[in-house]
Parts: C-alpha cells; sequence; structure tokens
C-alpha cells in the first residue's frame, strides 16, 4: 500500500520537472522586429556603409587620376 | 580605377553580410541571444588581421631578399591595416564580453594573448619610428616582422587551446561550430569574412599607392 503510494506520488511528481529547468524561450529581439523599428536601424546601418564606400572609391579615382598624370 | 571587379566584389560581399547578418534567423542560445550576430562582425575582424598580417610578413621577406623599396611599404602598410583590425576586434570583443560576461576584460588567456600579439606589432611601428636611414629601416623592421608574425600565431591561436579559456572556440569552450551553425550562417559569416579582407587590402594598396605618388612628387 505504502509502495502504491509512494510510487504514484513520483510519477506525478514528474510532471512538474520540465518547470525546474529553463524551459522559458530564450529571449530574441522579436518584439523590436515586429514592431517596424528595427527596420529604421537596418536603414542606418546601410547608409553608413555606403556613404563609407563612396568616399572610398572617390579616394581610388582621386589616386588613379594623378597616377595618370604623373605617367604622361 | 584599377582592378575594380574585386573593389566590386567587397562591397557588394559587406553589404550582403551587414543586411542578412542583421536579418536573417538566429539559432536562439542562452546567455547569447542576440549578440551571436557578433559573429559576423568581430571575428572577421581577426580573420582579417591575419591575413594582412601574413601580407605584411611575405613582403618582409620579399624586401629582405630583393631590396626593392615598394616591397617594405606594402609590408608597413598591411601591418598598419592589420592592427587597424586588430584593435577594432579587441574593442568589439570587449562590447560583446561586457554584455555576456558581464565585464569588459578578464583574465583570460586568449585576451591576453591578444593584447601582447598588439604590443608586439605596435612595437615594429615604435621601431620604424626610430631608424632614420629608409634601407636600415626597412631591414630591421623585415626582421622584427618576421620574428613577430610567427609569435603573434603562437600566441593567438595556438596558446589559448593548450588551457582553460572563457573564449569560445578554446580550451574547454565549444566554438560556434557546436552550436549547430548551419549553411545559412555559415554563408555570410564566410562572405563578411572575405569581405572585410578585401577592404583591408584595398585600403592597404590604397596607402601604397599614394606613398608612390609622395615619392615620385618629390624628386
Amino acid at each position: 500500500m505504502m509502495k502504491r503510494i509512494a510510487f504514484l506520488v513520483l510519477v506525478i511528481g514528474c510532471v512538474f520537472l520540465p518547470s525546474l529547468s529553463n524551459a522559458q524561450t530564450v529571449e530574441m529581439a522579436d518584439q523590436f522586429r515586429a514592431e517596424g523599428k528595427f527596420f529604421v536601424v537596418l536603414a542606418v546601418i546601410i547608409v553608413i556603409l555606403i556613404g563609407i564606400f563612396s568616399y572610398l572609391f572617390m579616394l581610388d579615382t582621386k589616386i588613379s587620376k594623378i597616377e595618370k598624370r604623373l605617367k604622361k | 580605377m584599377k582592378n575594380s571587379w574585386w573593389k566590386v566584389l567587397c562591397v557588394l560581399l559587406l553589404v550582403y553580410s551587414f543586411i542578412a547578418g542583421l536579418v536573417s534567423p538566429v539559432p536562439a542560445l542562452p546567455i547569447l541571444n542576440e549578440t551571436i550576430r557578433n559573429l559576423y562582425f568581430h571575428v572577421p575582424m581577426w580573420f582579417g588581421m591575419t591575413f594582412l598580417l601574413i601580407i605584411s610578413f611575405s613582403y618582409s621577406i620579399a624586401y629582405l631578399s630583393s631590396g626593392k623599396h615598394k616591397y617594405d611599404w606594402v609590408a608597413v602598410e598591411a601591418a598598419n591595416m592589420g592592427i587597424t583590425f586588430g584593435i577594432l576586434g579587441i574593442l568589439t570583443g570587449m562590447l560583446w564580453a561586457k554584455n555576456t560576461w558581464g565585464a569588459y576584460w578578464t583574465s583570460d588567456p586568449k585576451l591576453n594573448a591578444a593584447a601582447i600579439g598588439m604590443l608586439i606589432y605596435l612595437a615594429y611601428f615604435v621601431l620604424r619610428g626610430s631608424i632614420e636611414d629608409e634601407t636600415q629601416r626597412g631591414r630591421i623592421a623585415a626582421i622584427f616582422n618576421i620574428f613577430s608574425f610567427p609569435t603573434f600565431i603562437a600566441l593567438i591561436y595556438i596558446m589559448p587551446r593548450l588551457t582553460d579559456s572563457l573564449h569560445p572556440g578554446n580550451g574547454g569552450n565549444p566554438g560556434f561550430n557546436a552550436y549547430d551553425r548551419d549553411r545559412e550562417m555559415n554563408i555570410i559569416f564566410y562572405s563578411a569574412n572575405i569581405g572585410f579582407i578585401l577592404l583591408g587590402i584595398w585600403i592597404t594598396t590604397l596607402r601604397v599607392r599614394l606613398k608612390k605618388i609622395e615619392e615620385q612628387l618629390e624628386d
């Protein structure tokens, strides 16, 4: 009789085991994306990137021009 | 503009890796959360640094054997870009560490090794600045470079793996490829690597060309 009760308690107790671990989902930035604000950040980053690369291209063409002039 | 195909490729790869790096789905892991995306930016800094320092090392050897000053210029400018990437790598690593480990710096083999490696190359620049004669400067700096590069590799890549380290990929800590780095993450990761390496090479070539022009104008 006692063995049966103990067995039942253990089995029912196992139902609550998952909640002991960090079973909640890992927080990611989904809320940030859902509100659409994320794409503003992305656009800002891309604008800055394109700006830096345009500057680099401009420098490159400037140096090419001077090199051509010196070659003559 | 000279040889523009790889420069266009560089821009395309970097813009792609920035957009995809921020937008594409990543595995949801505890502690890291969204910062796992730093994999696409922090790690390529170090790949870029290593590649540029390989270039600097090779051109140092080439300078010693041939004596052409152009090789010396490439060696120093490649080292310059390498150190720039290294500083950015350390700064981005510190930000990431503050977020995940709770401190900007820990007494960790990998971190200390990275700092020491950077100091060795800073000593390279101090050495260059201290010698007046161009040929002597080139020769002594090239020898220093040839010694410091293998030391740098041993410090950053070999030593941390021999001991316990908090940094991913070293001493008992699984690298990110253990966390099911599926093909999509790999594509973005290698695009970013190649993109930043090409960017480093591009800026190096620009600086060398500038030096060449200055030398020509002085004559």
